[in-house]
Order: structure tokens, then C-alpha cells, then sequence
């Protein structure tokens, strides 16, 4: 990639960050050019953020249905998985599952909250409810 | 002596070069990157995130800084903490003693980052070199942004103890000692060789070449997937491992390259600059790759993972003969 072929095409996932490439100089040496992004990397990045978004917001009609509790839709929405979720809060997989249900959601102690917005960076009245 | 910011491509190599040119050795990110042996593959099927298999382009974390110490006569020293005000309490004790301080760091928790790059990795480096007296927040020299960044303190707690796979357990590393200036005909070609022996005689199937065509099989049998959907998020994953921040792009390739044009002139050797040519063709074709992936993920050109397959092969046998040449040249 010569100096001028560096993509300065624009990627929205960057947040207006210029990035460093290497890229080759007149003189046939590598060195570092800023790039303001490349389309590829944009469609690669919003496919995964799109994925992570799609899983919340399905979740989130889940909850409005009663079908699952808010602890999924905030789970997703901070960009974890169950399996993530349970190595940061130390709770058991299935215990998270099972927490999933509205019912057994709506008994949770303040405590065993607590240990969720811990994990989540949330306040127990952001995890109770959906935004 | 003030602090020099400069802005690299990966975070690990681009920490311990402006923490080496702190300490008064000149070394770019791409000589912190090549000698430290840190160019590889790993495809990773067993290690899943968000149920995707990992594809690394590099070795992994901690392997430049630990990687460094030996050609450099350099000893770095690592801590890790029990409690977050363990950690901070020494950070910040360091700090005042005038030390630059390498950390790990959780993605997802740091401020400054852009939201949609805010991924649950945890293992990003940064350099804190000061506090704001006034707020209290961290001055922080992130390799892969522009300038110099400010961090909250209970922000970078928490990203400095964040859990899960890698968690970094509050790491802080720093040099104790002056790093000298190595023999380079020494160390260059032991760490040239170093990688080639990665690339070429790794006993898993999964590491070097023939992990690369492992990924090409693996990319081939999607051919079979009934859900598109499913397939494009896999071969997506490919390639932002191959050319999100901090990869330089092509998968690492134009900083090696631009390391072997580096040790060619250190060591009077334009063989080396030939191969450096080659390298940089072959991240090129890792671009195409790329190219050739996006269009499909965004239905430019039909899916057809086996075309996607071939060209990865193609890529494994270029890598093969590159670096058969590499180690000869070495």
C-alpha cells in the first residue's frame, strides 16, 4: 500500500479518531500514515455492534411481553453474553438463566442485584427497569 | 523529562516503544514489534467470543513486553493486585515518582474510546504518565489515538480490574534499569529466526501456515451453512481481527515489513528490504481478502465462502514461501 492508496474514505465507527497505518513513502520506505478509515473496516465493525444491538433490542421486546426479564436486556446491552456475564459476576450460568424469567427476577434480593450492576456498571433502578 | 506521545498502530508494541524512548533508546513501534518475535497466526476455534472462534495475526498479549527483555538487557517488572485500591494506591505512587507505567486495560470501560470499538477486550494496553492535579484524572498515552487522552480514576479502575477471559487483575508493568543498545547482528537475525519458526514448524495444526489453512477448511465448509447470516458473522470476525485498531492493517504484515527494512539497514543486508517487498505484497493480498469479505457481508457480490477459502490458501502458500525465504536470508 503505497501512501496514497491509505483509505480516507471515512469510517463512522472510529467516532472521528484517525488511526495509524503503514504505508509506503516515495523513497519505497514503510512508515506511519493517519487514516480516517476504511469502508471495510466500517461494514466489519457496525455488522458486530448491529449484532450486539439487534440481540438487545430483541430483548427488549421480550420484556415488554413478559417473555424474559430486564437483567437480558441490560446483559446485552452492555455488550456481554452469558457466559461473560457470569465470569465478571461470579454467578453460575444457569443461575443467570434462570434469573431470565420475570418471576424469579421480580424476588431477587438487593444483594444479588447489586452483584449484577457491579458486573454491569449499573444502579439497582437501571436494572430493574428497560430504557 | 516530559513525555512524547506518539500515536502507533498496535497498542502492546507502541506501549513499550515510547517506553523505551523515554529511557533515551530510539527504538520505532515496528523494531519493538519485529524483534520481539510477536508476527504470527493462531486460529482458535476452541476460544470463543460471542461464540465466534478467535483469529490472531499476532503472538499473544505480553509477548513484546516480555519478548524485549532479553535482546534489550532490559528487566521489566509486572505487578499484579488483589483489591482495586491496592492498585490505584500504587499506580498513583509510581506516578509520583516521576514512572511511566505501562497497564492493561478492558476496552469496553475506557471513556475516551469510540462506542462502536468498545468491545469486551481485555487486554489493551495504555501508558499512564500523570495526574491531573486539579481533577485527578489519569493522563494516559494510548497508542492507537492521536494525542495524549485524560481518564477518569473510577473509569480506569474499573478497566484496569475488569474480569473475564485475559482479565488483567490491575496489571501495571515498568522498566526497573536502563536499556542498552543491543548488538544488532546478533539480535536481529535470533529474532527473525524466532518467527519464522513460529510460522513454519509449530507442531499445532492451528499456529503458522497450516493454521491459516485450517481457517481456509473451516471458512470452506460454510459453503454447507443454510443460515447467511450465521456465515457472514464468522468470516466478519476474520477480518476485523485482520484489520481493526491496532493491527497496522493486513494482519500485522506492513509492520513486520517495515521492520525487516529497518534490520536491513541495520545489518547492511538488502536482501532483507527484498523480502520486505514481498511482505508487504502479501498484506496486500490480506486486504484484498478483506475487500473481497466486506463485499459479500454487505451482499455486493454473492456469498461464496469457497472463493474466500481459496484466496486464504493462496495466502498460506505465499506466507510459506516467504518465510522459507526469510529464514534463509536470516
Amino acid at each position: 500500500m503505497l501512501d496514497n492508496e491509505v483509505p480516507q474514505e471515512g469510517n463512522v465507527t472510529l467516532g472521528g479518531h484517525r488511526k495509524a497505518l503503514y504505508a509506503r513513502g516515495a523513497d519505497g520506505k514503510l512508515h506511519i500514515v493517519q487514516s480516517a478509515g476504511w469502508e471495510v473496516e466500517e461494514i466489519v465493525t457496525l455488522q458486530a455492534v448491529a449484532d450486539l444491538n439487534r440481540l438487545a433490542e430483541e430483548a427488549r421486546q421480550r420484556v415488554a411481553a413478559g417473555l424474559t426479564s430486564p437483567l437480558e436486556y441490560h446483559m446485552h446491552k452492555v455488550r456481554m453474553d452469558v457466559p461473560l456475564l457470569s465470569q465478571v459476576s461470579g454467578i453460575w450460568q444457569w443461575r443467570i438463566r434462570r434469573h431470565f424469567r420475570p418471576a424469579v427476577f421480580a424476588g431477587l434480593s438487593d444483594r444479588l442485584l447489586g452483584r449484577y450492576g457491579e458486573a454491569m456498571g449499573l444502579s439497582l433502578e437501571q436494572l430493574k427497569k428497560i430504557d | 523529562m516530559t513525555f512524547q506521545h506518539s500515536q502507533a498502530s498496535h497498542c502492546e508494541s507502541g506501549v513499550m516503544s515510547a517506553m523505551l524512548r523515554h529511557q533515551g533508546l530510539p527504538m520505532s513501534e515496528a523494531m519493538a514489534f519485529g524483534l520481539s518475535s510477536a508476527l504470527s497466526f493462531a486460529y482458535l476455534p476452541f476460544v470463543k467470543i460471542n461464540g465466534l472462534p478467535l483469529v490472531a495475526y499476532r503472538m499473544p498479549p505480553k509477548f513484546i513486553i516480555k519478548g524485549l527483555q532479553k535482546p534489550l538487557g532490559l528487566k521489566m517488572r509486572f505487578e499484579t493486585f488483589r483489591t482495586p485500591q491496592a492498585g490505584a494506591r500504587r499506580l498513583d505512587e509510581l506516578l509520583d515518582d516521576g514512572q511511566l507505567v505501562g497497564m492493561q486495560t478492558s476496552v469496553f470501560w475506557l471513556p475516551y474510546m469510540p462506542e462502536d470499538l468498545r468491545f469486551h477486550f481485555n487486554a489493551h494496553n495504555v501508558l499512564a504518565f500523570g495526574r491531573d492535579a486539579a481533577s485527578g484524572d489519569y493522563l494516559l498515552s494510548d497508542p492507537v489515538v492521536e494525542t495524549t487522552v485524560t481518564c477518569p480514576a473510577d473509569a480506569l479502575q474499573r478497566a484496569r480490574f475488569a474480569k473475564g477471559v485475559l482479565a488483567p487483575k490491575g496489571l501495571i508493568y515498568y522498566p526497573v534499569g536502563k536499556p542498552v543498545e543491543p548488538d544488532w547482528h546478533k539480535v536481529l537475525p535470533a529474532a527473525i529466526k524466532k518467527t519464522t519458526r513460529i510460522m513454519l514448524d509449530t507442531p499445532l495444526p492451528i499456529i503458522g501456515v497450516r493454521g491459516i489453512h485450517r481457517l481456509a477448511n473451516a471458512i470452506e465448509r460454510l459453503e454447507k451453512n443454510t443460515d447467511p447470516a450465521a456465515s457472514k458473522m464468522f468470516i466478519g470476525q476474520v477480518v476485523r481481527m485482520q484489520e481493526e485498531i491496532g493491527t497496522g492493517g493486513g494482519g500485522f504484515r506492513f509492520i513486520y515489513a517495515s521492520f525487516l527494512q529497518e534490520s536491513a539497514d541495520l545489518l547492511g543486508r538488502p536482501q532483507l528490504d527484498e523480502l520486505s517487498e514481498q511482505l508487504i505484497d502479501i498484506g496486500d493480498e490480506w486486504r484484498e481478502f478483506a475487500l473481497s469479505t466486506a463485499r459479500m457481508i454487505r451482499d455486493r457480490e454473492p456469498l461464496v465462502p469457497a472463493a474466500l477459502a481459496d484466496k486464504l490458501r493462496r495466502i498460506a502458500g505465499r506466507e510459506q514461501a516467504f518465510f522459507r525465504d526469510l529464514r534463509r536470508a536470516a
